[in-house]
């Protein structure tokens, strides 16, 4: 285990770089499902300014 | 041949619905190559005779630098599809695009700088590869920077589809500099003709990294584009449909 975290010599370089590709993957998750219910909250807005207005 | 299905895509409620269905098509086979992928990178495949365990940046820095260009193309193409055809939805797809290309930019970025430290002796060297893809980074933060001085949506769109069009040209850039220029970089060693240059205990881990981030991408696609298509809409009854659902 301990051989498998070293890397080789190359830990401060392999960790790193699977560590920032892995939160750049959750990132976008959280991103794009915000974006998603931003824009529905937006969309329920409207539709009730709308429904209000006629 | 049967053109229904051009004009279906066209249509934000047929759209705004398709996504939805299609999106855990896309993300539960991405998550499971994804995981697989980097597993078998990081414990199955040898040592690089050359590079040791370092080589292992390769299953984050690939992925990652092919969803960049990948991710433009497919932003410039539909910014041009949306400019010729006047097609609202076209451009909710680049404008999704931008924002998850801009990301996987700056992942390639760092990943390749910690590669290159032990192997090359250097964070960053300006060089043809690495600059072209630092003009990818500026190209995405200035679609969207251009988009966000916009109020107007259909402005936005058109204004910033003319500069994901141009930029297209930074793509064959990118991949061709380490033939036409001589470049620290290492030419492609898994698109090429003929064989690759790897055995299958490092290729299959590779393959299953790059098909997963591109689905991922997808799925990530159809949940950004849903949202991009409801902030366009402004017909109250299929809007009112759409959140029922």
């Amino acid at each position: 285990m301990k051989d498998f975290l070293d890397m080789g010599g190359y830990a401060a370089y392999v960790w790193p770089a699977y560590a920032v590709t892995l939160i750049v993957l959750f990132l976008n998750i959280a991103w794009a499902r915000s974006a998603l219910a931003r824009a529905i909250a937006g969309a329920r807005r409207r539709l009730g300014a709308q429904e209000r207005g006629t | 041949m049967s053109w229904t299905w051009f004009h279906k895509l066209a249509s934000p409620p047929y759209v705004y619905a398709l996504a939805a269905r299609l999106t855990p098509w896309f993300a539960w086979p991405a998550a499971l190559l994804i995981l697989g992928g980097l597993y078998a990178g990081l414990v199955l495949a040898p040592p690089d005779y050359q590079q040791g365990e370092g080589f292992r940046i390769i299953y984050v820095h690939a992925p990652t630098a092919w969803l960049s260009i990948l991710v433009y193309v497919v932003m410039g193409v539909s910014a041009g599809i949306g400019l010729i055809w006047r097609m609202k939805v076209a451009h909710a797809v680049a404008a999704s695009c931008a924002p998850i290309g801009a990301s996987f930019t700056v992942a390639a970025l760092v990943t390749g700088s910690l590669w290159g430290k032990p192997m090359w002796g250097t964070f960053w060297e300006w060089d043809p590869r690495l600059v072209s893809e630092l003009i990818l980074l500026f190209l995405y933060l200035g679609y969207l920077g251009l988009r966000a001085g916009f109020d107007d949506t259909q402005r936005a769109d058109r204004a910033s589809a003319l500069l994901a069009v141009v930029g297209l040209v930074n793509v064959p850039i990118i991949h061709y500099s380490v033939v036409w220029w001589n470049s620290l970089h290492q030419a492609p060693s898994v698109m090429q003709l003929g064989k690759p240059k790897m055995p299958a205990s490092m290729l299959t881990p590779l393959l299953m990294v790059l098909l997963g981030f591109t689905l991922f991408f997808v799925a990530l696609l159809l949940v950004r584009l849903r949202a991009e298509v409801l902030q366009r809409e402004r017909s109250a009854s299929w809007l009112r449909e759409a959140l029922r659902a």
